[in-house]
């Protein structure tokens, strides 16, 4: 019943985890100069896609994963760092072109969701 | 349906699938509610964890007898599910933890999000008043789920509104977070829920 609670902890651990501590990928940087909301969608780009060959490891993996879009927290855990180091790679990435992080809601960022985008919800859920 | 497409975004009739937009569903509650068992039970994707900085605000009264809220930046896990809504959503369902005796600012997350299922487990009541303290003082949408593990339900619901001070116009319903029936018709509530506040809001 709790198989839940505890698979979720069981994502990062083994040979996956990466050897470096996190905040070396960044540089040290612990803020990306654009902030990206946790739920942006991220997705690869041709120029990605072109470059993966000479990509450097979690670059790579983020090209990859980013191939149909996710969330910028599911990047994160996906290559297993901190939501900060994985918010300052994806803006960079997004910098570089490699990677483009799609539009969110147009209007004010903390703006509720609208009538017209609930019912698009509402109408999804349904039908699951 | 309302059929006014001019003034939200520029997605929804051109080029269905080729930018998704997010959405997000916060399931908060107390320790070992079963949030992510509720997360799992729906999600399209077996729940992943992330570690991300909070902020919290510590209501305590400090030695010179005012009070002065400490900020503390403490780093939490935090567990989330997918589920693909047709060609062009993407919602997202964040477990997050809300049982320390603080309000949670946890900006990021509550930003935009449809709102918030707050599980409730009967044994423990208290343990749910942080959240919906601060989904009640952001004016988020919420209802609250009560815990039913094998369809039983120790207590009335109405019994458990009172006791929690929940006010009327919050919809209350069991919840058996293993089942996929169960959490889906928990969302469903939800968003009619905040339907309802955004048509009011107009």
């Amino acid at each position: 019943m709790s198989n839940n609670e505890a698979d979720g902890g069981g994502m990062g651990s083994g040979s996956r985890r990466f050897k470096v501590r996190p905040y070396a990928i960044t540089g040290g940087r612990t803020k990306s100069d654009s902030e990206l909301p946790m739920e942006t969608l991220l997705r690869t780009t041709d120029a990605g896609r072109k470059a993966l060959e000479r990509l450097a490891f979690e670059k790579k993996k983020i090209v990859s994963l980013c191939e149909s879009p996710i969330a910028v927290v599911e990047v994160a855990a996906r290559i297993d760092v901190h939501l900060g180091v994985a918010k300052v790679l994806v803006g960079d990435m997004a910098e570089e072109g490699l990677i483009e992080a799609l539009p969110n809601r147009v209007g004010e960022a903390d703006e509720r969701p609208d009538v017209k985008l609930l019912e698009r919800v509402l109408d999804g859920l349904q039908s699951l | 349906m309302v059929s006014n497409p001019s003034n939200t975004s520029q997605g929804a009739d051109a080029g269905v699938s080729s930018n998704p937009l997010p959405v997000k569903i916060i399931i908060s509650g107390g320790f070992a509610v079963g949030k992510t068992t509720f997360v799992g039970s729906i999600s399209e994707i077996a729940p992943l964890t992330t570690e991300a900085a909070m902020t919290s605000v510590s209501e305590g009264v400090d030695d010179a007898g005012s009070a002065a809220p400490t900020k503390t930046t403490t780093t939490v896990a935090m567990d989330f599910g997918r589920i693909t809504l047709g060609a062009d959503l993407i919602l997202y369902l964040f477990g997050t933890p809300g049982q320390e005796r603080f309000h949670f600012m946890w900006d990021d997350l509550v930003r935009g999000a449809i709102g918030s299922i707050v599980l409730v487990d009967t044994t423990r009541l208290a343990e749910c008043f942080p959240a919906i303290d601060y989904f009640e003082q952001l004016d988020v949408p919420f209802v609250v789920g009560v815990n039913c593990f094998h369809g039983e339900q120790h207590h009335d619901l109405e019994e458990v509104r009172e006791a929690l001070q929940v006010p009327a116009h919050v919809p209350m319903l069991t919840v058996d977070a293993r089942d996929r029936a169960s959490t889906k018709q928990a969302l469903l509530e939800l968003v009619q829920h905040a339907l309802l506040v955004a048509s009011q809001r107009g």
